[in-house]
């Protein structure tokens, strides 16, 4: 197992620069997830790790060794891919051994190797069966057997739940996240949801347009979120945006929305724009009776545990989660204001959040 | 009326028409052949009787006829010899005839055989390497070569004959099965080409990936992966190829002779006393029909059976 590192990567096809001068530590034996909307290079990061795709410059390094232009076969990684890509022709276990054979080991220890791989995945039952007879969890696991048996340096999956239906992909979550305990392997993972990234990885990194926008732990990626894309792909619903029409200086701790005042951290750097964006996650909003946004009911999401209220204000609409045993009716008028200092401000030339007392 | 049928099965009367339609159109086409079986079973003077026999005393003079050279000899000669030792020669003395020797058919068989499977085998293998290609690098031009591959099957090969025929004597390709084998490869490889790269377009190209990721070379991971997905798509191709070149018949006149002459051009030849030997032809072209019908049904599992159904979810 080892550390991966990516320095400027780049990789462009033709014209189209899908993979930005990207930088990236990936830490030995950690959980790693790339995150990103479909089309954001994030696959393609994958597959430059893989080998799959040469890049058009930069390094990645394996370990110490510098892999980027080496081929697939010659890295020593292991791919799991969405599609599974089990060879139909090949029963379980002459696809878990096909890695092995290739590497010459002996009989008895391809043996030996796929027997344990299919033990720890609980599929030792199906070793003789055909691939097309085994459901999609299933086939699941003996692409991730097939991963296993080599003992890479590392584990490269892209979307690997993305084909199973929901109440699987659950299940798999928690057998990957185990699997990841157990066996302590390097991984990189690639999904485009959310969830997935947040109850999987050990670090996130979130991309968008061929760019890495911010590497850091859930908590704080959700929390603390460095750009605007970053604070509204995460979390759902997704976080509030109101405009500001007016910069941001330094050592301001108040702002002035619809007549309203609104406390915020005690801010550390000045906006380049007028036109900023004052960011709130709906659950560190809260009603009150006076002194706060007003508006009235538009929505009322009932998620079980929580409600999600959309309230209707003159400056657009804004969603505020609160707790169930609140009452409230359609078109009902109330002000909103928030519950704690979790306020970003966003600059509106570059997207960025701005260094506050709360963004250390 | 009954409305509880779907909408998407046809329904049992339709079925029905369908399965006569069928059935009369099966008839008709195995008449053909039926009779030219039914006279490679008859004898010399029952295959050409008319009305002709449906119902006919089975005899295998000509595949014996076929398969031999004879002379006629008088009756005072034939008394002279030793009593026959075998079936065949009693056969053939019945016609007041000596076996004087094995006929061609057999080497011309063998010819058609060599170099049937010889180009078949060669068209599919250089065919699934080129469909490979273009079906998974970024080949310079890759449309106008697909184009071009194509092109060379919008005349009739039979138009090129004379240059062809030039150009192996200049060779000293002429009546050789390498000859052959090239020529007939030349002229299947278009088809095996188009044919096998849709076949190869349909094959997830995750499989070779991860088989190159588990420490494969590509042209590894080609054989051992790609090839057995795209079986079906081989099988297909091989049995196109091994119709075409099994039947050809016009180059096989133009340019073999004595060496690489196929079966085509030498069962015509095949004449008896008195005109064509229809028991022998017939014998002949049953014979002919076999190899190729055998080829088609044992790989008639592959073009059924969807070998990778069910691996990717697509």
């Amino acid at each position: 197992m080892s550390q991966i590192k990516i320095v400027n990567l780049q990789k462009s096809f033709g014209d189209f620069t899908a993979v930005k001068n990207s930088n990236l530590t990936i830490y030995d034996k950690e959980f790693f997830v790339l995150l990103g909307p479909s089309g954001c290079g994030k696959t393609t990061t994958l597959r430059m790790i893989a080998g799959l795709e040469l890049p058009t410059s930069g390094e990645i390094f394996l370990g110490k060794e510098e892999v980027g232009m080496l081929r697939a076969s010659e890295r020593d990684i292991a791919f799991v891919f969405q599609l599974f890509a089990l060879y139909p022709h090949m029963n379980v276990r002459n696809n878990l051994s096909f890695p092995l054979k290739m590497q010459g080991y002996k009989k008895n220890d391809i043996k030996t190797r796929v027997e344990e791989a299919a033990k720890l995945l609980r599929i030792d039952h199906l070793l003789n069966s055909n691939i097309s007879s085994l459901s999609g969890g299933d086939r699941q696991r003996v692409a991730l057997g097939r991963a296993l048996v080599r003992r890479p340096k590392a584990f490269l999956m892209d979307e690997p739940l993305g084909t199973l239906d929901a109440e699987f992909r659950e299940l798999m979550c928690l057998e990957l996240k185990k699997l990841h305990i157990d066996i302590g392997a390097t991984t990189v993972y690639v999904t485009h949801d959310q969830l997935e990234a947040m109850s999987l990885a050990d670090r996130i990194a979130v991309m968008d347009g061929g760019q890495i926008l911010q590497a850091d732990e859930p908590n704080i990626i959700y929390n603390k979120p460095k750009t605007k894309f970053v604070a509204s792909f995460i979390g759902s619903p997704g976080m509030n945006f109101i405009d500001v029409n007016e910069g941001i200086s330094q050592e301001q701790s108040s702002i002035s929305i619809e007549d309203t005042n609104f406390n915020i951290p005690k801010q550390f750097e000045t906006s380049k724009s007028n036109k900023n964006f004052f960011g709130i996650r709906p659950e560190n909003l809260s009603l009150t009776n006076e002194g706060g946004l007003k508006g009235s009911v538009f929505g009322v999401e009932y998620l079980g545990s929580r409600k999600i209220i959309t309230i209707k204000t003159k400056i657009g609409e804004i969603k505020v989660k609160t707790d169930i045993s609140i009452n409230i009716k359609l078109n009902e008028n109330v002000q909103i204001k928030p519950s704690n200092d979790n306020i970003i401000i966003f600059d509106g030339e570059t997207d960025k959040s701005l260094k506050s007392e709360f963004m250390k | 009326m009954d409305t509880s049928r779907s909408y998407l099965e046809p329904s049992s009367f339709s079925k029905k028409i369908a399965a006569t339609i069928i059935i009369v159109y099966t008839v008709i086409t195995l008449i053909p052949i039926s009779w030219m079986v039914m006279t490679s079973f008859k004898n010399v003077n029952s295959a050409i009787s008319y009305p002709p026999e449906v119902l006919f005393e089975p005899s295998l003079e000509g595949y014996v006829n076929l398969l031999t050279n004879r002379s006629r000899q008088s009756p005072e000669y034939l008394d002279s010899l030793p009593p026959p030792e075998n079936w065949y020669e009693e056969l053939v003395r019945s016609r007041e005839m000596v076996i004087t020797g094995p006929s061609k058919f057999l080497g011309r068989y063998s010819n058609s055989m060599i170099i049937g499977f010889g180009s078949t085998f060669a068209s599919v293998f250089l065919g699934a390497l080129a469909a490979y290609a273009f079906s998974r690098f970024r080949v310079p031009l890759k449309d106008d070569l697909l184009f071009f591959i194509l092109s060379t099957r919008m005349f009739p090969p039979i138009a090129v004959a004379v240059p062809i025929f030039i150009m192996y004597r200049k060779l000293g390709l002429g009546d050789t099965h390498l000859g052959m084998i090239i020529l007939y490869t030349v002229v299947n490889l278009s088809l095996a080409v188009w044919l096998l790269k849709g076949f190869m377009d349909e094959i997830p190209k995750e499989y070779e990936e991860a088989a190159m990721i588990d420490g494969y070379s590509r042209l590894q991971a080609f054989f051992k992966v790609v090839l057995p997905q795209a079986m079906t798509g081989i099988a297909a191709t091989a049995i196109f190829c091994m119709i075409f070149s099994w039947n050809e018949y016009a180059f096989a006149v133009l340019l073999t002779q004595f060496n690489a002459q196929t079966a085509p051009p030498f069962i015509p030849t095949i004449i008896g006393e008195g005109g064509l030997d229809w028991p022998a032809i017939g014998a002949g072209t049953t014979l002919f029909l076999l190899p190729v019908m055998i080829f088609t049904i044992i790989l008639r599992k592959h073009l059924l059976r969807g070998i990778t159904f069910g691996a990717v979810r697509k």
